[in-house]
């Protein structure tokens, strides 16, 4: 890990005149990846800005009936919360297939939107990679790529978003709340995370001197039929090799509206509006699901080690709808 | 007040590495040190204070030897900055028994033969009483689950799992944070 200087703020507008004003600057709170990418000297900052008693850890009711939760409570706290619990329970479980339970009661919201890839080679500074060190070249795309992206890579990086979180928030429709020297704006979640295209080193549309105080929950939480199915090299504490988000809202055996996004598969929590709106209107049955299924893949791209998530993808969104649907039903 | 300062070879002292001090609330006692930013509370806890009990196993969170108690609440020390825990309060593996009594979890590890080498118990049973304090383990798998971030190289995890169950009866005595 390099030398640092480190700073504590004290309030929201003092954190932001600080990482402005300094462009070796980032914040901490969790530290969960930012400590580890440093030890590997991915990531070397020259200051630390530790925004952790920022009064920026509650989670609060919002007037439109939707939930915020602030950028620092813990993902633990925020899976456990009775509130996201009952009312958001797809959020929990996705927040509970990830990582170990240490690192949850660790890691923070805002962070976990923050997290970089786990690519190795974006890991591995022995070897070029355009996310690291831009114009480098990419070694996933001939290398071992058994974890990468199937969807909307470039030639520049075929890296994968590693949260589970994320992708139930890209379901829901989630709000990410920033501020900065500019002020205050509201980012829908599907803007926040981006493609790698030309520029992999850029992972989301936040600007570097702004700061995550919040992400807000629409009203609608889908509570009484969701599924969040992740499909992984072990049952426990692995990343996904393809998860699926999936919330329905039925009538009778009829899906009146559909909500599916994939992680593990793409840079960003993958959502396709377009199948979505397939899915309106359907019978639950197999064969719907399944055409569905192809539809989302159409355009998918599988490398050497890799091209059975094209497979496995199908498969889980299938299945994570048949649980979404048959909740709540006699069996 | 017990004082660590930088006075080994191993510590923190030249111009180069401006040291803050820091207090922590350290199994039951109050403890000044000054760190470098960079020092992670494992070392500060293992190079500085001689507290060697918690263990610095892959040093990049993916093993859970270094889980200790902040504040109540199971975290890897190698992942935690010592400077930005300036006055929580920490529980090691030594802050765990009360006088020569084990905590009822290092006992069950001992009653249930949980460990074979033993570098990963110390994050065992320090995750095991950050877990019971949780109180969202009810069956063995969800046992199972909730300790998945502890590795043990020699596996001896379905002994840990009856370590646990024991400690969980109520026969066994309440259980402290």
């Amino acid at each position: 890990m390099n030398n640092f200087s480190y700073t504590r703020a004290g309030d929201v507008a003092t954190a932001v005149r600080e990482v402005s004003g300094d462009d070796a600057a980032v914040f901490i709170a969790g530290g969960t990846n930012l400590i580890d990418l440093m030890k590997e000297n991915v990531t070397r900052p020259g200051r630390l800005i530790d925004i952790t008693r920022l009064p920026l850890a509650r989670i609060e009711e919002l007037p439109d009936g939707g939930l915020r939760l602030g950028a620092l409570v813990t993902n633990a706290d925020t899976a456990y919360n009775e509130q996201v619990e009952r009312r958001y329970p797809l959020l929990a479980r996705a927040i509970l297939a990830g990582a170990s339970a240490q690192l949850r009661n660790m890691a923070t919201n805002g962070g976990n939107l923050m997290q970089r890839t786990r690519c190795l080679y974006f890991y591995d500074r022995a070897t070029p990679c355009n996310k690291r060190d831009p114009g480098a070249g990419c070694s996933a795309a001939d290398g071992f790529n058994r974890m990468h992206a199937i969807l909307g890579a470039s030639e520049q990086c075929i890296a994968v978003h590693p949260s589970d979180m994320c992708v139930a928030l890209a379901a829901l429709d989630a709000q990410v709340q920033v501020t900065g020297p500019r002020g205050d704006r509201t980012i829908p979640f599907g803007e926040f995370h981006r493609l790698p295209g030309d520029t992999p080193q850029i992972d989301n549309t936040l600007r570097s001197d702004e700061i995550i105080t919040a992400i807000d929950l629409p009203p609608r939480g889908f509570a009484d039929h969701y599924a969040y199915l992740k499909v992984r090299d072990r049952t426990s504490y692995a990343f996904a090799l393809v998860s699926v988000a999936a919330a329905l809202d039925m009538k009778g055996d009829t899906v009146v509206e559909a909500r599916l996004a994939l992680g593990g598969v793409a840079h960003k929590p993958w959502r396709d509006m377009h199948a979505e709106e397939m899915l309106k209107g359907l019978s639950v049955t197999k064969d719907h699901f399944e055409a569905v299924a192809s539809e989302i893949v159409r355009e998918a791209r599988g490398f050497a080690d890799n091209s059975f998530k094209i497979v496995l993808a199908q498969r889980a969104i299938v299945r994570a709808l048949q649980h979404a649907a048959a909740m709540g039903r006699q069996s | 007040m017990r004082t660590a300062r930088g006075t080994g070879s191993a510590q923190p002292t030249s111009a180069l590495a401006p040291t803050n001090a820091i207090t922590l609330h350290l199994n039951g006692a109050p403890v000044k040190l000054d760190v470098a930013p960079w020092t992670t509370l494992l070392d500060a806890l293992r190079e500085y204070l001689h507290l060697t009990g918690t263990k610095k196993g892959c040093d990049h969170g993916q093993c859970g030897a270094c889980t200790v108690l902040m504040d109540g609440k199971r975290v890897l020390s190698c992942l935690t900055l010592a400077i930005m825990k300036d006055g929580a309060t920490v529980t090691t593996i030594e802050g765990l028994s009360t006088g020569e009594t084990l905590h009822p979890v290092q006992q069950a590890f001992i009653d249930q033969d949980a460990f074979q080498c033993g570098y990963c118990t110390p994050g065992q049973i320090c995750s095991a009483v950050g877990m019971m304090a949780e109180g969202h383990a009810h069956t063995a798998d969800d046992i199972r689950e909730l300790m998945s971030g502890n590795i043990c190289r020699c596996g001896a995890y379905s002994n840990i799992v009856a370590a646990i169950q024991q400690a969980m009866r109520p026969s066994e005595g309440s259980v402290k944070p």
